[in-house]
């Protein structure tokens, strides 16, 4: 990809978001505020957690809270706050790399199918529409029964399941930039399809591909949790909140509120980002929700 | 192509996008099952070794592979397995049961629970849609959207654990697991299902009513409701006379498309309240690997999704004014 195409809309984007920052709703500080910190521990996890990720620290599984274990241990008398801190790390790294992957997916064959249209967008088009009659979560479980709970098979089903959903909105906003005049002009000059889509298609839908992202992400990141919840998503030893949830469920009979933390960590992010996301759909769509 | 259709039939154009709407479900029906079914083809090479263990011998190999009907002909394979599937016969499990057995008694309970939950959920979302939408940017609104806006964010089990943790464990009011069996009462019944009925309700009910009131305020932006507020007519009188029939059609299929969360919802719920329904089998099975008893719940799953969308899409070319009074 050429990176003069890359490289300019970011920065005007960036310089826009800052001044739209002063405007911003309260929600939308708050959930700024809530990502830049998840971010953070995610980043800084090993440094800020107490023990080791599979590090067991008591005797004593489901130990209380206690001063050396600030919100006890575990099913296996693992550190829960050193597990939270860590599953992080493992849920948001790995979603991130889902949705760019689904983006990465969905926006080639979405713009291809714009930009070459004919029976290659049919094709593309009718296959979508089969994928997304199935619900998401169901034919998820179906592929991953069939190709095993692997780290890479999760991430490869889940970033080509979501991808149908990237797919039908950058080939609907490739369409109404592909017969705008200057794409035209464009091919009339005799720029080949390469050129086009890097220089004028993507530029132009770039803007309406990024203000999505947050919910896509929303909609990984709770698609492995829940999975994992499930008990067929990321496998043990890893940490990470669904499974979290899941293996120390039991406290909950008992009037223990420990194994709502993690689930509270994943409310709290997708509620964030969503703040933010709805705040750019919002400045990116003008008023279109409301008239 | 609806086009030319309303003109070769004269005057019964409902009729005709009707059949050809069902027309269109029976074909996803078609596409979806050979998805579902050709997904058995994909297995990977040692998927045999890895059911059967790592002693499997060649023979054992060969008769796991003919049991899954792998040394048979593609459409003959998938031609088998659909017309056994249309009559409820989805041939054996890996646990050598039969799957319709294994999954035969627990469907009951899954629809019981979705058709519950339903039932509750769609006319309690139009209501609050409607009321957003008559007292829109009010303090009504704001609150209800903002609540909804969260309640989306939340995944399913956050919200199943939380109501246990408060109705359950604290405050005894209902029992935190649904075990449901064979004779029970249907008080009783219902009692057990209500935490899983309202998990599902939260989860189901933010979508349905943001959408509501999205699609309310869309028919409200037109010209002919300027037109009665100009006339003076009462603002609810608009909403309810003049919007809401118009806004029926976009009503019915976003909730068609939200009722795939009560899809999703059911599996989370079922498990979380080791409530014994098909969804608990899904994952069961997704956890041994049991292919045919998953494809089978897919289709399941599947087909009633399908079935909902549709039923969405017609009440939608009913509902519509149009088509009803053809010139």
């Amino acid at each position: 990809m050429s990176d003069s195409a890359i490289v300019t809309p970011p920065e005007s984007l960036v310089r826009r978001s800052l001044k739209g920052l002063r405007g911003a709703p309260p929600t939308a500080i708050v959930g700024l505020v809530i990502v830049t910190a998840y971010i953070l521990v995610a980043a800084l996890a090993p440094w800020i957690a107490p023990y080791g990720e599979y590090q067991v620290v008591s005797d004593m599984p489901f130990a209380p809270w206690s001063s050396e274990n600030l919100l006890g241990t575990d099913q296996l008398g693992r550190d829960f706050l050193t597990r939270i801190i860590y599953g992080a790390r493992n849920s948001i790294g790995i979603a991130l790399v889902t949705t760019v992957l689904a983006f990465a997916i969905g926006g080639f064959f979405g713009i291809m199918a714009a930009a070459l249209r004919g029976w290659a967008d049919q094709i593309l088009s009718r296959f979508v529409d089969a994928v997304m009659s199935i619900p998401d979560l169901i034919l998820t479980l179906m592929l991953l029964a069939i190709f095993g709970p692997a780290v890479v098979n999760l991430i490869l089903i889940i970033a080509v399941l979501d991808s149908t959903r990237i797919f039908r909105i950058s080939r609907a906003a490739a369409m109404n930039v592909v017969t705008l005049d200057f794409v035209e002009a464009a091919s009339a000059r005799g720029e080949g399809l390469t050129w086009r889509i890097v220089h004028e298609i993507l530029p132009n839908i770039l803007p309406i591909l990024i203000s999505e992202f947050g919910m896509r992400f929303c909609f990984v990141f709770l698609m492995i949790a829940a999975l994992s919840f499930l008990g067929v998503g990321l496998q043990p030893p890893m940490a990470e909140w669904g499974s979290m949830v899941r293996d120390n469920a039991a406290l909950i009979n008992m009037g223990d509120i420990t194994p709502l933390i993690p689930a509270g960590a994943i409310a709290l992010l997708t509620v964030g980002v969503n703040f933010v996301a709805d705040w750019f759909l919002g400045k990116s769509s003008g008023l279109a929700d409301d008239e | 192509m609806t086009g030319t259709s309303i003109l070769a039939s004269g005057s019964h154009p409902i009729l005709n996008m009707t059949v050809q709407r069902l027309g269109l479900g029976l074909l996803s029906l078609a596409i979806v099952s050979a998805i579902i079914f050709t997904a058995v083809s994909f297995l990977p090479g040692d998927f045999a070794t890895a059911i059967l263990g790592r002693s499997a011998t060649p023979e054992t190999v060969a008769a796991f592979q003919q049991k899954l009907g792998l040394d048979k002909p593609w459409p003959q394979r998938y031609v088998d397995w659909l017309g056994g599937a249309l009559v409820g016969d989805f041939g054996d499990s890996f646990s050598s049961r039969l799957v319709s057995t294994v999954i035969g008694p627990r469907l009951a309970n899954t629809l019981a629970l979705a058709a519950t939950t339903a039932v509750i959920a769609v006319p309690l979302a139009v209501f609050l849609g409607i009321v957003c939408a008559r007292y829109r940017n009010k303090p009504v609104d704001r609150f209800l959207s903002s609540a909804t806006l969260a309640s989306i964010s939340l995944p399913e089990f956050f919200i199943a654990y939380v109501l246990m943790l408060v109705l359950a464990t604290k405050l005894h009011i209902f029992p935190s697991l649904s075990s449901i069996r064979p004779g029970m009462g249907l008080g009783e019944h219902l009692y057990r299902m209500a935490l899983p009925i309202m998990t599902l309700l939260f989860v189901t009910l933010a979508h349905m009513m943001r959408n509501t009131r999205a699609a309310l305020i869309g028919v409200m932006s037109r010209p002919y409701i300027e037109m009665a507020r100009l006339k003076g007519e009462p603002e609810m009188r608009i909403v309810l006379r003049h919007a809401l029939p118009n806004a029926i059609g976009p009503i019915a299929s976003v909730i068609a498309i939200n009722l795939a969360y009560l899809i999703a919802g059911v599996v989370v719920v079922e498990v979380v309240f080791v409530y014994p329904g098909i969804g608990q089998t899904m994952v069961d099975a997704v956890r041994n690997r049991d292919v045919p008893v998953v494809q089978a719940c897919a289709l399941i799953f599947s087909a009633a999704y399908i079935v909902l969308n549709l039923i969405a899409d017609i009440i939608s070319i009913v509902s519509n004014p149009r088509l009803l009074h053809p010139r």
